[in-house]
């Protein structure tokens, strides 16, 4: 050991802690990366059909793509209004 | 055979224009007609990183707007007779450039030059995504700091995505990293991701180590590609990017401390 190694800070070093943040952020991003192309416009298209019937704003849809090795799984989200409004 | 080589990181400020300037320089240097194109629209640096700034008189889009002729826009370097850049346009914008422009303009520089480095703009939109879009070759150009691995690693999302070669389902683009600004004092410090943190999460094919150098700044202060600082350490590892590229074999450099004289006192490692 040198003397200088003396003098290094011992603490958890903010390059491992950077390393950590990224592997998990990069996971992350990949999955949802692999996700179908068609999935905004169907979301969109969704939403259309849906405020036909039901006075729904653009964002109380929400679809979400999960891929493991066995399944693939489409859930799809929407929050009705407390009222509904349209009688049709 | 000509290829296209597309220098690229999502982030900007990495580097992007600093190693265009150099491997075009690079390559010509050694022999092969290199044409550099700046897809910075309506931003256009790489004039002043070569020093051609004042030569300027057409541009990209002047070309694919039919304006003026592909002849007439290139500039030759001053430096090197087998080096030619395209100009991006200053007034206009982004949205000047069309898809079907930029590869006839691609089409026509194929035939006469060997390599033709694009030089990307940041982000991801639709200068980025021409100056990608034809590539054979990626340059990714990173960082060792959290924003530019994770746009790195973006970028290499949307090079096996939406590439002609990947719209065509030809073979993909050959992606190469290239890490700047590398300070291997502080890796050791563990302030600094290292090559190797780097390498765990993109797991690229790595052209090269360049270090942060005082010599980049002095270069384009001069308008004269690092490359041709043949003594400083950014020139030379530049360089032996360049040999790699090539096929030539060349050992790493950079990636270690440098061992200075309190070190050597001390018996660091």
């Amino acid at each position: 050991m040198s003397l200088l190694d003396y003098f290094k800070i011992s603490k958890a070093s903010t390059a491992s802690l950077a390393k950590e943040r990224l592997q998990i952020l990069v996971a992350h991003e990949r999955t949802s990366r692999n996700q179908p192309s068609y999935l905004p416009q169907m979301q969109k298209e969704l939403l259309e059909v849906i405020r036909k019937y039901i006075n729904v704003g653009q964002d109380a849809i929400s679809v979400s793509f999960e891929q493991d090795e066995n399944q693939e799984t489409l859930e799809l989200n929407i929050v009705l209004p407390d009222l509904p409004i349209k009688n049709t | 055979m000509a290829r296209i080589i597309v220098v690229t990181s999502g982030k900007g400020g990495v580097g992007k224009t600093t190693t265009s300037a150099a491997i075009a320089m690079g390559l010509a240097k050694k022999g092969h007609k290199t044409a550099v194109i700046d897809f910075d629209v309506g931003l256009r640096n790489l004039d002043l990183i070569m020093g051609c700034e004042r030569r300027v008189v057409y541009d990209f889009v002047n070309v694919i707007n039919g304006e003026a002729t592909l002849n007439q826009a290139l500039i030759r370097d001053k430096n090197c007779n087998l080096l030619y850049i395209l100009p991006a346009s200053q007034t206009r914008d982004k949205d000047a450039l069309s898809q079907e422009g930029v590869g006839k303009i691609l089409e026509e520089l194929k035939k006469d030059f060997k390599y033709i480095v694009c030089d990307s703009p940041a982000g991801i939109e639709k200068g980025a995504h021409l100056a990608m879009y034809f590539a054979d070759d990626a340059f990714i150009v990173t960082n060792p700091e959290v924003s530019s691995v994770r746009d790195s690693d973006r970028m290499l999302g949307i090079l096996s995505s939406k590439s002609r070669r990947a719209e065509q389902n030809e073979e993909p683009i050959k992606e190469y990293l290239l890490l700047s600004r590398y300070s291997p004092d502080r890796v050791k410090l563990g302030e600094m991701l290292s090559l190797e943190d780097v390498q765990d999460i993109l797991s690229l094919h790595l052209l090269g180590v360049i270090p942060e150098s005082k010599s980049v700044l002095n270069a384009s202060n001069s308008g004269m590609p690092v490359i041709l600082d043949e003594k400083s350490d950014a020139g030379q590892a530049y360089a032996d990017i360049v040999d790699r590229y090539l096929g030539e074999e060349r050992p790493h450099r950079f990636i270690d401390e440098d061992k200075g004289f309190f070190r050597k006192l001390f018996g660091g490692k």
